[in-house]
Parts: C-alpha cells; sequence; structure tokens
C-alpha cells in the first residue's frame, strides 16, 4: 500500500464529504431515507456477497477488524465507534446499527430486520426508476450460504437473481459447486440474462480464459466496460478438486491489458467487478491505471464512503459493498467529454421494515422454499445470548460450534474455519434447522477429528494468521483467523510469520511441541477427507441442551494492538 | 522469427520447452546435456553450494531479471514460473527454490542467440524465496521473490 497517513485523511474527508452529497437524504425520517437524487448520466448498482440471504436476516458487523502496517486505522479496518467518527456518523441512528455492532441487540429490535430479496428488489426498482439506464452488478458469493442454496446446488439464487435483474456477476464460493455445475448454470441459465465475468481464471494447462474478461455496454449514449475479477484465492481457500483443471490468481498485470483493451475499444468508463477483498482492492487500485472505480467484495466489508487510491492514470474509487443482502451501492457518474467528471457514491442499507416487499420475488422465494420448509423450522434449541459470527478471532456462533464440537467428539481442542458469512440470532430466539444452516451450508461440512501435534498445530495457527495480517495485501487471502476452541494463546498480528502466536496453553499447561492432541474440525480442504456433516453434529448437541446459555468467548489474548482503531 | 522463438519457448512446460527448443535447434543439446548432468550444482543441499556449483557465487541483484510468480501456490506440487532476462548476452539460467532440500530446480543454457526466456513448473515443499540468477559476459546477476505454499481453508 502506498498511501501515506496525510493521504489516507485526505481520502477520508473526501469520501464522506462524497457520501453526504448524495441529495435528499433526511436522516432518520423513514418516509424519505431512500430518497436519493439522480446525479450524472451513468449509474451502477452493486450488491455483493449475500450468501443465499433471500429473506431479511439480523447481522452483526464485527467488533474486531485490525489494520497492520500500512493499513491500520484505514478504512475497512475501522469498528464502532472510530468508524461512525471518520464517516461523520452519529451514534444511535438507524444507519449507526447498519454500519456498526455498536448497542446492537437493542438497535435490531429498534430497528427490525436487513436485507431479503424482496426488499431488495423494490429497492432495486426504485433507484432504476430516478436512475434510467442504471447498471445492477453483483460481485459474487451468491449461489452459497443457506440450506436452501446448498440443496437446490445454487438454483433459488439463481432463479431469485434473474427476476432481481442482475445483469452482471463474478464469483467465489460458486465454485465450490464444482466446475461442471458452474458452467452449467453459466452457459444455460444464466444466458441472456446475466454475464459471468472473471478475467482471472485460466485453465491450468494452457491459460486459456475460462470465462469472459469484459463487458462492454452502452448506456445514455455513453459507452462502459465492466471487468470481472473472481476471488483469487479459490483453490487455496476452497477445496482445489472441486475446480482441478482452473487456475486463479491476483494477474494484475492482464487486468492492465483488459483496461488498456476497453479504452482503446471506446469505454468511457471502465469499472472492475471484483472478488479479491478489499485490502487487495486498494493495493491493485494503486497498480493499475485507467479504473474509474472498484466495485469490491468477499471481505464483507460495508464501508460508507469510497477510498479514493491515486495511481500512474489518475484516481481509482475503491468501493465494499457489505454483505447477506444488507447494503446496496448506489455510484453515479457524471460523464462529459469522453470521461469521468465526477461523482456521487451512497452504500443505501436494506432495512426490512421500510421497503415493501416486493410480491414477484416473495412468490418466487416462497416456491422456492416450500419443499423444505418443514425441515428449515424445525426448532433445535433456543439461544439466550446473542449469536453472531462475523470478527477476526471469534463469534458467539462458532463458539457453540467449537464447543459442540469438543463435547460430541471427544476433542481437547477445536478448529472452525474463520468464514465471514453466517446470521446473527437475537437472546430468546429459537435456533431453528435453517439458522444452523446459514453457519455451515457448504459443499465439504465434514466433521473430522484428527490427531495433531503441538507443532503442527502451532503451524495452522501461524499460516491462517499470515493470511489475515501478511502486511502485503497480496498475501491475504480474505478469510479471518481460525476459530479455536479448548486451547488459549497470544497472537501479535503485528509479528512476522512463525512470531505471531506464542504461549499456547491447555488448562493452563503449556501446549508440548511433540505431544499429540485429539483435535476437532470441519471444511477440510483436502480431496477425500470424509466425516458427518457438522451440521447434524452440531443439531445433535442443540437438540439435546434446549437452551442454550450464553457462550464465553475464546479469545486469544492480543499483543501490540492497543489502540487500534479495530478494535471496538 | 524472435517473437517466435519467445513464443516457443513461453508456450510450454520445463521439459516442453527444452523439447521445443531442441526440435527448433535453438539450444544445443551437448550443452542441455551439460547443464543437466552438473551433479554438484543438483545435488548441493543448500543454496550457496549450489551457487557455487552453477559458478555464480555472489550474484549482482538486478532488475532486467524478470521473474513472474503467484504470491501464494495454488499447488505447491506444480508452481508456475516464468523468468525473462532483458540482459545482452545472457548464456544461462539457472533457478533456485531457497527452501526445498536441493534447492536448484532448473539450469538452462542459450546460444546462437536463443532468448533467455523459459516457463517452468517447480516443485516446492513450503513458503520459500525463487530465485534466478542469469549469467552474462562471465557476471552473474540475480533476482528473487517469495512464492507462499500454505496449509489452505479458512478462506472468506
Amino acid at each position: 500500500m502506498s498511501l501515506t497517513r496525510r493521504e489516507f485523511l485526505h481520502i477520508l474527508a473526501a469520501g464522506a464529504a462524497a457520501g453526504l452529497n448524495l441529495e435528499g437524504r433526511a436522516g432518520e425520517d423513514p418516509e424519505r431515507f431512500y430518497d436519493a437524487a439522480r446525479f450524472g448520466n451513468v449509474h451502477f448498482l452493486h450488491f455483493t456477497d449475500c450468501h443465499a440471504q433471500l429473506r431479511p436476516i439480523h447481522f452483526r458487523e464485527p467488533s474486531v477488524n485490525i489494520g497492520v502496517g500500512a493499513a491500520r486505522g484505514m478504512p475497512p479496518h475501522l469498528v464502532g465507534e472510530a468508524l461512525l467518527r471518520a464517516f461523520g456518523m452519529r451514534p444511535g441512528t438507524r444507519e449507526a446499527h447498519a454500519f456498526t455492532f455498536l448497542d446492537f441487540e437493542q438497535a435490531a429490535h429498534r430497528y427490525g430486520r436487513v436485507g431479503g430479496f424482496s426488499h431488495l428488489a423494490t429497492l432495486v426498482k426504485r433507484l432504476r426508476a430516478s436512475r434510467p439506464g442504471a447498471l445492477l452488478l453483483d460481485g459474487g458469493d451468491t449461489w452459497q450460504g443457506s440450506a436452501t442454496a446448498l440443496w437446490t446446488q445454487g438454483q433459488d439464487m439463481v432463479d431469485a437473481a434473474k427476476l432481481l435483474g442482475v445483469e452482471i456477476m463474478t464469483g467465489h464460493w460458486e465454485f465450490t459447486y464444482g466446475a461442471e455445475r458452474v458452467r452449467r448454470i453459466v452457459d444455460h441459465d444464466l444466458k441472456g440474462s446475466i454475464e459471468f465475468l472473471a478475467q482471472n481464471v485460466k485453465t491450468a494447462d494452457f491459460g486459456d480464459p475460462v470465462f469472459k474478461p469484459y463487458t462492454l455496454r452502452e448506456r445514455n449514449g455513453v459507452k462502459l466496460a465492466v471487468i470481472g475479477q473472481a476471488f483469487p484465492y479459490t483453490p487455496i481457500a476452497n477445496p482445489r478438486y472441486l475446480i482441478p483443471d482452473w487456475s486463479f490468481g491476483i494477474r494484475d498485470d492482464e487486468l492492465q491489458k483488459q483496461v488498456d483493451l476497453v479504452r482503446a475499444a471506446g469505454a468511457q468508463v471502465v469499472v472492475v467487478l471484483s472478488h479479491n477483498g478489499m485490502d487487495v482492492d486498494l493495493k491493485m487500485a494503486s497498480r493499475v491505471r485507467g479504473v474509474d472505480a472498484i466495485l469490491g467484495g468477499h471481505t464483507h466489508d460495508g464501508v460508507p464512503a469510497p477510498s479514493i487510491v491515486k495511481n500512474a492514470g489518475g484516481r481509482t474509487l475503491v468501493i465494499n459493498s457489505g454483505s447477506n443482502g444488507k447494503f446496496l451501492s448506489v455510484l453515479d457518474f457524471d460523464v462529459r467529454a469522453g470521461r469521468v467528471q465526477d461523482f456521487r457514491y451512497k452504500l443505501l442499507p436494506v432495512f426490512s421494515n421500510l421497503l415493501p416487499a416486493d410480491p414477484a420475488m416473495e412468490a418466487l422465494i416462497a416456491r422456492s422454499r416450500a419443499p423444505f420448509e418443514a425441515r428449515l423450522a424445525e426448532k433445535l434449541a433456543v439461544t439466550e445470548g446473542l449469536l453472531y459470527r462475523r470478527g477476526n478471532f471469534n463469534g458467539s456462533w462458532d463458539q457453540l460450534i467449537l464447543d459442540a464440537m469438543m463435547e460430541v467428539q471427544g476433542a481437547q481442542i477445536a478448529f472452525s474455519p474463520g468464514f465471514r458469512w453466517g446470521t446473527s440470532i437475537l437472546p430468546g430466539e429459537a435456533i431453528t434447522f435453517e439458522h444452523l444452516m446459514d453457519q455451515t451450508a457448504i459443499t465439504y461440512p465434514y466433521a473430522t477429528l484428527t490427531d495433531l501435534t503441538g507443532e503442527f498445530i502451532k503451524t495452522v495457527l501461524e499460516d491462517v494468521a499470515d493470511n489475515l495480517f501478511n502486511p502485503d495485501p497480496y498475501y491475504q487471502q480474505g478469510g479471518d483467523m481460525v476459530r479455536v476452541g479448548g486451547m488459549s494463546y497470544t497472537c501479535e498480528p503485528g509479528a512476522k510469520i512463525g512470531a505471531r502466536i506464542r504461549d499456547m496453553r491447555i488448562g493452563g499447561e503449556p501446549v508440548q511441541a511433540d505431544k499429540t492432541y485429539k483435535v476437532a474440525g470441519w471444511a477440510p480442504v483436502a480431496e477425500g477427507a470424509r466425516g458427518e456433516p457438522v451440521w447434524e453434529v452440531v443439531a445433535r448437541w442443540l437438540r439435546a441442551h434446549k437452551s442454550v446459555a450464553p457462550r464465553r468467548l475464546n479469545l486469544p489474548r492480543l499483543a501490540g494492538v492497543e489502540g487500534n482503531p479495530g478494535l471496538g | 522469427m524472435d517473437h517466435l522463438r519467445r513464443m516457443l519457448l513461453k508456450g510450454a512446460g520445463a521439459s516442453g520447452a527444452l523439447a521445443v527448443a531442441l526440435a527448433a535447434g535453438l539450444l544445443r543439446p551437448s550443452r542441455v546435456l551439460a547443464a543437466e548432468w552438473n551433479k554438484a550444482a543438483f545435488g548441493a543441499a543448500s543454496v550457496p553450494d549450489a551457487l557455487k556449483a552453477v559458478g555464480a557465487s555472489g550474484p549482482a541483484d538486478s532488475k532486467d531479471v524478470a521473474i513472474k510468480a503467484p504470491d501464494i501456490a495454488e499447488n505447491g506440487a506444480v508452481v508456475p514460473v516464468e523468468v525473462d532476462s532483458r540482459i545482452p548476452g545472457t548464456t544461462e539460467i539457472a533457478v533456485l527454490v531457497d527452501k526445498n532440500p536441493l534447492p536448484l530446480a532448473a539450469s538452462f543454457t542459450f546460444s546462437n542467440g536463443a532468448l533467455p526466456s523459459v516457463a517452468l513448473r517447480l516443485k516446492m515443499g513450503k513458503t520459500s524465496n525463487v530465485r534466478v540468477i542469469a549469467k552474462a559476459g562471465g557476471k552473474s546477476y540475480a533476482t528473487a521473490k517469495e512464492v507462499k505454499v500454505t496449509i489452505g481453508g479458512c478462506g472468506g
């Protein structure tokens, strides 16, 4: 990252100002919450990482999202009050609830659920009415994250995205349905309605493109280009055997070639639809010329204003649009004399009770859920505490999964992957089978029990911590830290790989490098791994407990991050 | 013609590139065999020993030696690497993986104006620097790039 702290402060000021410029936002007046006057003549609507959440949900934003090195205190590594201050928002407001974890439970009761495709559809229709020719982009992680998406192999989401009017998408978890299923959907279901773009996916043998890299469109007399960038580390973060013949990677040199190509073809506006993760987007924006905006996702960062990154070709807006159907980005460009003159941007939270459900979408969702309703509705237990997942180190939902795995499988230690998807449940609510699947619905859900040496356990923790805290974003994979049950440790995010993790203990006793421990886990990426689906393990535990007491989070002691604005 | 040579050399894996280059008469078989038979270099268990054995101790860092490799390997067993030397008169290119048990992974000899550009797949046991040495006019030039080999999982 080549930004100095002073440049960053300038960016923040510019971004906040740009956000406020979108006229007609009347603060807390629910009637006028979505009034957003049109600006300019080219309009992009963008959502990303909805993780198959067709219906309204609660989603608690992180209280821990630490930035290290040059990323310290920069968006998206701001949480809670630091985030509100940086973007000029007032605590206790509807917006503060959308963008932060503050007073989550009370605010969730006051403002209700967020997202839901029926409500999103109404918002999209309104914005399309005020912005003729607006282009709707989906950043991916759309076909995965719910029971119905898993049981229909993504079909319910494909149908919903088509009805919503998505025109262009890219992907990540989509690939976990396997190459054949992805090809089938892209070549048949999406044909003529949604273009699936990915300039950075090539065949592993000859390096031929697997998907179309870009699309050229004309809107309101302006020629524009959208280039797709799928999640670069799919074969590493997810099982490679599901897409054995495809190679990914960041490939920013090839992105530059695509940008030059579409500019030469007359594109006056160029945007990249990216699933890089925001830190990778920021670095990419500093290295690639000629991109007006990167509309990004993957790291689930709901950032209220764009980061403006300078590069050799000018400046690039970097935008990340949150997750779980909770937000819709509105990016307006004023394009004259063949180039972008100015912009306005707003990340609109989707509050279900402010946006009436779109009847056609509501009917489609009801139809696709009908065969599964009974199974989804099973009440496994009632939660006494707030259940959520998101955060760098642990969440109460993950702690519940860890506790269940250790108890059911008789393990000393448990690992749960640092996924960033997964909805939240308020205290006193029932935990249904559907809720459990919101945390676990993947195509490789196997619960495992393995003997691991203390040395190997340390290697795993160091490896994952480096994916999260490597100061060079191009080495980051965009997940959170692996959640750990049964073992305490200290983590120093600013240290180098090999030195971040120390003082590992079980029941107060130091973990021995050469001793073997029983470790429970799930979601193995190795081919041939098998086991009971983790949701069966956790469901058994929940049914036996009936009422689940608030979880005691096993969090590492943190070193060297005192005062970090990514700590709430 | 130069462009075609370049394409030929870049278009295949290590053995493929060599085979194509041999067929095109770009590399003299005797020189290739000589490189393959540098037993001391390929058997060296440390980077300094391997460098010494290829006659490139203390190479100078150079931006004219370019290496293209992934930041994180998708599969440590086959890491795609492309190497180019822009140093005029390059006669040899050696590729080393610092942390492999036997660091020297490949050595190429160029003659008759063959362009010093190769693409190959490396096996990497763990995260390591990939080091490239180019020899020209009796001098050695080097560049390196770290390639991470991770356990995987836990993404997004």
